[in-house]
């Protein structure tokens, strides 16, 4: 079930649910801007903290056992490794080396 | 040297000093839209009745060129006045010495009328517009911060702690007015962040504004910091003004009671509360129905508005009002408005302050975004702080009160000491519909048109159920009451609960869901 559906007046009221019932009420901005849950993909490797790729250890196309070292990310002035997660390939690096990247970017993609 | 000459001299000293850091700084700092220290303090006090304390104080760094600098007042302002005739301990940082950095002097002035107003047993008002730590001074400015934090965190619950955000707060110095009770900003002049947008675009290359990262609207409307937001800082000096007139100076008192007022809000309870438990009213109206001349002082009024909070008065007695806010979100408990409300609560508890509770709610906010940020945690300050309160505690319960929502909210089983129901109630493990979909599955799945059924399960369900007399035949509620009557029974309440008297297990201190 939608957890709102918009009114088509214009009070701004939404159909609210809560449980099995809907409330007629208004969102709050930050309601309306919430960061919608998305399953986690196992085949990405993101970042879990914003920083810098300072190396890369691994090239597109390499089988890559589990436990190796795909590439070290500084971040609040600690050098983190990034290790693969389980065999696999690496289809794709969407990063480069001294490039600053955001907290939970794609960095590696895995076949 | 003359007696008379020496007045001359002291005359001459004060006024180079009271200039901090002289007439063009000055001129900067009102080109910037702000008040100048000195100004704020005579403007937020009553007239003549400030005295200053440590004008002369000078720092005693050497390094770095700063033998040779002279800060006037080391960049704070301090000392003692009154506000509506009461005392209060005040300090005021003065961006235009040196960006009212703070050095190891500048923050021993601080914590010297700190140590006052706790002795003293007076509010603190702190008015924070500084750079930041004054980096030539080194681990003696952290040293500083970290023992005001200190005596922030001993006067915690037994003086009223006041932040006054006009200017920039950042790093360090953000966690003494989030160790305070009430942090006050202004649009446009507040600032506060632990790392500023210079940082933040450096590490991650994200361009962000110092408003959009941490304006006045930022901390009142999303992280919740800000308890009070003003267009201007004389706006701001009113609500303090008002805010300390609901509050008592400190935690062994109560506060001044005022001549009572009849409400002037003119609709009715009965008028304002739609009978369909699915459209929503401004829960704002019954309090302006409920309490004395219609006053009430919203606090966070901004910040998760599916719960309101505040103070107002009840036969010229200050309450605090914990309600639920129909308006937003259906009223329903979630991250944010848990972690308001409980905070609030403990804030009435501490120093003698009565909580009314309005009660009208659906429950808790369902969603994956609310279970992952802790929903459980954070709403379970809300359990912890009303169980906890000792002060008289009252409840009346307008419409909706299921579920978790109905334990939540200063039930009879949390502790409170009066429970009251209007006849529109509907206290129930939950919602008719969702509850007829468990009691009944098997009776709606086979029907014939599981739909009427359905709903002829909803309607039998909410019948029996969804209104006030099975919690009253349980003894849970102490009365249903006509809404008509809501106002004289709540002065009865409070004057029958003057001398209550309630203690709890000896320890040094509980563990609350922080």
């Amino acid at each position: 079930m939608e957890i709102m559906t918009e009114l088509k007046d214009n009070t701004g009221l939404v159909d609210f649910a809560v449980t099995a019932r809907k409330y007629k009420t208004l969102l709050t901005e930050k309601f309306r801007n919430r960061k919608v849950w998305e399953a986690p993909n196992e085949k990405e490797v993101r970042s879990h903290i914003p920083g810098t790729i300072v190396k890369i250890c691994v090239s597109e196309g390499q089988e890559v056992k589990a436990g190796t070292l795909l590439l070290i990310h500084e971040a609040m002035k600690m050098q983190n490794r990034v290790e693969m997660p389980y065999d696999g390939r690496i289809s794709k690096i969407n990063v480069t080396e001294g490039e600053k990247i955001p907290k939970d970017f794609v960095m590696i993609e895995i076949a | 040297m003359s007696l008379k000459q020496n007045i001359e001299e002291l005359r001459e000293l004060k006024a180079v000093a009271e200039k901090g850091g002289g007439d063009a700084a000055i001129e900067k700092q009102i080109s910037m839209g702000k008040m100048t220290a000195r100004e704020r303090i005579l403007a937020l006090l009553d007239p003549d009745s400030f005295q200053e304390y440590d004008l002369f104080v000078e720092h005693e760094e050497r390094n770095f060129g700063m033998d040779k600098k002279v800060l006037p007042g080391d960049g704070v302002i301090t000392g003692i006045g009154t506000i509506g005739g009461h005392p209060v301990c005040i300090y005021a940082q003065d961006f235009t010495v040196m960006g009212g950095s703070l050095g190891l002097k500048h923050a021993r002035k601080i914590t010297k009328i700190m140590d006052h107003a706790l002795k003293m047993k007076v509010p603190c008002i702190g008015i924070n517009d500084s750079g930041g730590a004054r980096i030539q001074e080194g681990i003696g400015a952290l040293a500083g911060y970290g023992e005001i934090f200190y005596r922030n965190t001993m006067a915690s619950g037994v003086i009223p702690q006041i932040s006054v955000i006009l200017g920039p707060c950042a790093g360090g110095a953000v966690y003494s007015p989030a160790l305070t009770d009430f942090v006050f900003v202004v649009d446009n002049i507040s600032k506060m962040f632990i790392t500023g947008p210079n940082v933040i675009e450096s590490v991650l290359g994200e361009k962000i504004s110092q408003e959009e990262l941490g304006g006045a609207r930022v901390h009142a409307e999303i992280t919740g910091n800000a308890h009070f937001f003003a267009k201007s800082e004389m706006e701001c000096f009113d609500q303090i003004k008002t805010l300390l007139s609901y509050v008592p100076s400190n935690n062994a008192k109560k506060a001044n009671d005022i001549e009572p007022h009849k409400p002037t809000f003119k609709k009715k309870i009965e008028n304002i509360i739609p009978s369909d438990p699915k459209q929503p009213y401004d829960v704002r109206d019954i309090i302006r129905a409920i309490v004395d001349s219609s006053e009430f002082f919203e606090v966070q009024e901004l910040f998760a508005p599916n719960i309101v909070i505040g103070f107002a008065r009840l036969n010229g007695e200050t309450i605090g009002i914990v309600a639920n806010q129909p308006m937003y979100l259906a009223g329903v408990l979630d991250c944010d408005s848990a972690d308001k409300a409980a905070r609030f609560i403990r804030y009435c508890d501490s120093f003698n302050i009565p909580i009314l509770t309005l009660e009208d709610m659906p429950g808790y906010l369902p969603g994956v975004d609310q279970e992952h940020a802790g929903v459980i945690r954070h709403g379970a300050k809300v359990l912890y702080a009303y169980s906890e309160a000792t002060v008289p505690k009252v409840t009346v319960i307008l419409r909706k009160a299921y579920g978790g929502g109905y334990i939540a909210m200063n039930s009879r089983h949390l502790g409170a000491d009066f429970v009251f129901a209007l006849p529109s109630a509907e206290i129930a493990v939950m919602g008719p519909e969702g509850a007829a979909n468990i009691i009944f599955a098997k009776e709606i799945r086979e029907a014939a048109d599981p739909n009427a059924m359905r709903e002829e399960k909803v309607k039998e369900y909410t019948a029996k159920f969804a209104n006030p007399f099975v919690a009253a035949s349980k003894g849970f509620i102490d009365a249903v009451i006509e809404p008509g009557e809501t106002r004289d029974l709540l002065i009865h309440t409070l004057a029958v609960s003057k001398e209550k008297e309630e203690y709890r297990p000896v320890k040094k201190h509980g563990i609350p869901p922080f």
